[in-house]
């Protein structure tokens, strides 16, 4: 019986490594507890966007996938936190995402980047859609422990 | 005040035609009080055509996406058109990025073009409710 | 006492002796490594003598102090975040100066020299010498290392700023018609490119209150499952604008490989050349309004 607990132990775990925030030049941590936590949010992202000196597009992509990405954690996993670093790499500016709750976590991470899966409001795009719209994206997650999701997107434009 | 959540978002009626504006800040409550106050008021004065500006809207993210696709489906059932007009260059490439195509939703590039589309000058002459 | 220990110690030792000669001679070794790489006279950079002996003082005092704290020594060219910036920085400034890798690598290593004759030059003792030369080794090795990677990764974000330069001047939209837009694509198509085309034409379109634009693929050699889907993103933004896309220039061999691969451009207005294309595009402007009345 040393799977009695099968019930419990499906999601599979896929926790990569989270590069050290030693690259990080500017950092903010925001809650996620209520809806009026997801505007203040991405006000603060749009701010960041804006002084990383990316384009109208890229403030974009950021924005809403922090509002997915945000919205995903106060529905599915009761709150959390949201982080907002400025990491630069080279002469290049990014934006880190990263999205902490204390949820049930996700039992199958394929199936939830499938577009089109919800298990809640919204069209089931959060993920999946997040995941296109940043450069780099990692997502780990336990059953039972919560989901850790970090995205960042460069700004590709060039040098002032 | 029961039944009247206010999004305090106008919706002003010409003719058989309502015509509102979304803003740049639109949190998760007002869009589903908009979405209920301009579903009553179509039912309220028989509009015909509807007409959402959304030059102003600078995030549409899924959540929004579902509440306008929602409101086309929701509004045809009444018997109305909606166009939603003037969505910025951005916000539709970040949109199409989603996955989200607002499969429904007919558009128009501003205002002015969404309302000739539903052809409110004309219906401006004609006497509303003649609708159908 | 056991062998590792007497690792250890001499380790220690010879890490203690290194620091010392960094902080008593630094002016001295940094002066010798801007001699050896003026020597080596192949800088191929624009770096001026006296940038060189800037860069010189701030990476000896930055060893000196990384080498006084307890970061492994093969660790702290990474590790040690001065250090590591201004590894980092040197390497940055010779990729985009244009200075070659084995020269930007060899600039580091030419420390190696500069720091191990001054060792020598300080102590008479030749005991433990060896530890000290390959402490040094293991240092420098690693921040050689450090500014080969960087170097490289350096020329990479030349390259592709670059490319993304020549990208904004490769996809022109130009006005064909009174509110027809096009967009003549040459080469390849790809993720980056296709963003840059979007966001352009996207742009055009508010700009001129354009009704319909035309993409026209006559230059674009071949068309896979991934070009297709970056058709039809453009197709589907453009769309959500409130203006209409129409497809020209499908060649036929490139028809078949859309067919072949099964992908839908059905719910795609598509025309053979950019003229008939144009014909579309006037019909659709003219074309009267859903309710019987003229669109314009």
């Amino acid at each position: 019986m040393t799977r009695s607990h099968a019930g419990t132990t499906r999601a599979p775990q896929r926790a990569e490594t989270v590069e050290p925030a030693s690259d990080s030049a500017e950092s903010s941590t925001h809650p996620v507890a209520s809806e009026e936590d997801l505007l203040s949010i991405r006000h603060a992202v749009r701010a960041a966007t804006l002084h990383a000196g990316f384009g109208i597009v890229d403030q974009t992509r950021v924005v809403t996938a922090a509002s997915e990405l945000a919205r995903n954690a106060y529905v599915h996993g009761g709150g959390g936190t949201l982080t907002l670093d400025i990491v630069r790499r080279l002469g290049t500016t990014g934006i880190r995402l990263t999205v902490e709750d204390d949820g049930p976590g996700i039992a199958d991470i394929e199936e939830a980047f499938t577009d089109g899966f919800t298990t809640g409001a919204g069209l089931g795009h959060g993920l999946g859609g997040a995941r296109r719209l940043m450069d780099d994206f990692t997502l780990s997650s336990t059953a039972g422990r919560g989901t850790v999701v970090t995205a960042t997107r460069w700004n590709n434009r060039r040098a002032p | 005040m029961n039944g009247h959540p206010s999004a305090g978002v106008p919706i002003l009626q010409l003719g058989d035609v309502l015509v509102s504006g979304l803003l740049n800040e639109l949190d998760d409550k007002s869009a589903l009080a908009f979405t209920e106050e301009l579903t009553e008021t179509i039912s309220s004065t028989g509009a015909r055509g509807v007409l959402i500006d959304i030059s102003r809207l600078e995030l549409i993210d899924s959540f929004v996406a579902r509440m306008l696709m929602q409101l086309t489906t929701t509004a045809r059932l009444l018997g109305a058109r909606v166009i939603v007009a003037g969505m910025r260059p951005p916000v539709a490439i970040t949109l199409v990025e989603l996955g989200i195509e607002l499969s429904g939703v007919e558009t128009s590039l501003n205002a002015e073009q969404g309302l000739t589309a539903l052809g409110w000058h004309r219906a401006a002459r004609t006497p509303a409710g003649e609708a159908r | 006492m056991t062998t590792s220990d007497t690792a250890t110690t001499s380790d220690s030792v010879a890490r203690a002796r290194v620091t010392e000669v960094l902080r008593a001679n630094a002016d001295a070794i940094a002066d010798r490594w801007v001699q050896l790489q003026l020597e080596q006279a192949v800088l191929g950079s624009d770096l001026t003598e006296s940038e060189l002996h800037e860069e010189a003082d701030a990476l000896v005092a930055a060893l000196a102090a990384a080498l006084g704290g307890d970061v492994p020594v093969q660790r702290l060219a990474h590790g040690d975040q001065d250090l590591n910036r201004i590894v980092t920085d040197l390497s940055l400034r010779r990729a985009r100066g244009g200075a070659s890798p084995t020269v930007t690598s060899l600039a580091v290593l030419a420390l190696k020299q500069a720091l191990l004759e001054s060792v020598r030059g300080t102590t008479g003792e030749s005991d433990g010498l060896l530890a000290v030369a390959l402490l040094i080794n293991q240092l420098l090795d690693a921040a050689g290392a450090l500014s080969f990677e960087v170097y490289v990764e350096g020329r990479e974000a030349i390259i592709h700023r670059q490319s993304h330069q020549l990208l904004e001047m490769s996809t022109p939209v130009v006005r064909l018609w009174r509110q027809v837009l096009a967009v003549p694509l040459i080469g390849t198509l790809d993720t980056a490119r296709t963003q840059v085309v979007m966001e352009n034409l996207l742009q055009a379109i508010q700009d001129d209150e354009a009704l319909v634009a035309i993409i026209d693929i006559t230059g674009v050699p071949t068309v896979d499952t991934a070009v297709a889907q970056h058709l039809m993103q453009t197709v589907k933004a453009v769309r959500l604008m409130g203006a209409d896309c129409v497809i020209s220039g499908i060649r036929p061999p490139i028809a078949q490989t859309i067919a072949q691969l099964g992908i839908d451009l059905s719910t795609i207005l598509t025309r053979a050349t950019l003229a008939d294309a144009l014909a579309a595009a006037i019909k659709i402007t003219d074309a009267p309004g859903p309710d019987g009345t003229d669109g314009r």
